[in-house]
């Protein structure tokens, strides 16, 4: 990750993350009723330098160390905190993003903000600069493992890395006819290995659906074939092959909706005359040849170019 | 909107990649023909459907949707539990129908076209 993408990664997350995410649930509180002379013993044993005033569930107030000291230098006799408490405190809203309260801190230097909620006002934590920052590094933790992964295997600038006048590379998957519980695994497979190559994500899902929907027909139809891929730097080839049944009338098949899937494949949510329009929709160029009793070869190409588009505009 | 949200508002049941309900999601798609999903949603989406057999599995990874709901109460299969898994793709259920459950999504600002 470059240092510069970092920064930007934080000033997204703290639109991205709410307050809610990061305060402290389970609050520790104390009644506007509760003695002055309680309060020092609270403070002490929860470690805390401050803590909000509820009544019913309802925030009345927020009362501090500052508060504990000022009352003790002032010599006065024992009250209710409700006596020595600010009101009108400040909030935050728990849906609220980040940025909200980091603005927030900044304009009134307090140390804390309690979170409540938008709809009835309830006390649900309490939110201070350290946990907003804990909040952060835990979500760019993550983020950064995740990205991590993604590295371990990606071989950035593939193509460039390689000093040749032409570079190919070729992938094979088998497929065994019939199997439903293996379908789509060459789909899946070629789909990780074309991520790790670093190719362009709408090119990738372009070539993983209309491998995926050619590897179906190979399941539903025939007994097993073969995908094999060609990756060049600006193309992608993706030929099916199977020994399968072949197929009678090529232009029908070309046709939505036209389907000569059994009832048992059509309730599984195939079979909806669908896949080869699909494979159209996502290639540059698709040619199908078919010959009966002797199997069918689907080549598909999409080029890096038309990939970038949106498959589904 | 984020999964999580969802999974509470509509009490939605959670049976796979716990860790993925921070995704947020963009849209909403209802359909029980895999390849009219494979055509028609869209990166983000929410896909509810009756099928839970293990290809939607494949379909969610496919179009790197943001997960999928199961309606009527029907609980995914095993294997579907467990390709989920590997594939980080979150499966939820819920027992209402398609029907009244897109409507709730609607009603929570959850579109299916832009």
């Amino acid at each position: 990750m470059a240092p510069d993408s970092k920064i930007s990664k934080i000033q997204e997350l703290i639109y991205e993350i709410s307050v809610g995410q990061v305060m402290k649930k389970n609050v520790v509180t104390v009644g506007p009723q509760t003695p002055m002379s309680q309060l020092r013993a609270i403070l002490l044993e929860k470690r805390i330098s401050g803590t909000p005033v509820v009544e019913e569930d309802k925030l009345v107030g927020i009362i501090s160390l500052e508060d504990f000291i000022r009352w003790l230098a002032d010599r006065e006799h024992d009250c209710p905190i409700s006596e020595k408490m600010s009101g009108n405190v400040r909030t935050l809203y728990a849906d609220e993003p980040l940025t909200q309260a980091v603005n927030k801190f900044e304009r009134f230097g307090f140390g804390r903000f309690p979170v409540i909620d938008r709809k009835n006002n309830k006390l649900l934590g309490i939110v201070t600069k350290g946990d907003i920052i804990e909040g952060l590094l835990k979500k760019l933790e993550i983020d950064y493992h995740q990205e991590e992964d993604v590295y371990r295997h990606r071989v950035t600038h593939f193509f460039e890395d390689i000093l040749a006048d032409k570079v190919v590379l070729l992938f094979q998957y088998d497929v065994v006819g019939h199997d439903f519980k293996r379908a789509g695994e060459g789909a899946s497979r070629l789909k990780a290995t074309l991520r790790r190559l670093g190719l362009d994500p709408q090119v990738i899902r372009r070539v993983a659906i209309a491998t995926y929907e050619a590897e179906m027909n190979v399941i539903i139809y025939a007994d097993g074939g073969k995908i094999r891929v060609r990756v060049e730097p600006m193309e992608i080839f993706i030929k099916v092959e199977d020994s399968g049944p072949g197929i009678p009338d090529v232009e029908k098949v070309l046709q939505p909706g036209y389907s000569t899937a059994p009832e048992w494949v059509r309730e599984l949510g195939f079979g909806a005359g669908m896949g080869l329009n699909n494979i159209l929709k996502c290639a540059s160029k698709m040619d199908l040849r078919s010959v009966v009793g002797k199997g069918t070869q689907l080549y598909i190409r999409v080029s890096i170019e038309d990939g970038a588009k949106s498959e589904t505009d | 909107m984020k999964l999580t949200e969802l999974v509470q508002k509509l009490n939605l049941g959670v049976r796979s990649a716990k860790g993925s309900l921070e995704r947020r999601i963009t849209g909403g798609y209802a359909s029980d023909l895999l390849s009219d999903v494979l055509a028609h949603s869209k990166e983000g989406d929410l896909w509810i459907t009756l099928q839970i057999h293990h290809n939607i599995v494949a379909v969610a990874s496919m179009k790197d949707l943001a997960g999928i709901v199961l309606v009527n109460g029907r609980e995914p299969e095993q294997e579907t539990i467990e390709k989920a898994e590997t594939e980080n793709i979150v499966i939820m259920v819920s027992e209402l129908p398609t029907f009244e459950l897109a409507g709730r999504l609607y009603g929570l600002g959850v579109r299916g076209m832009k």
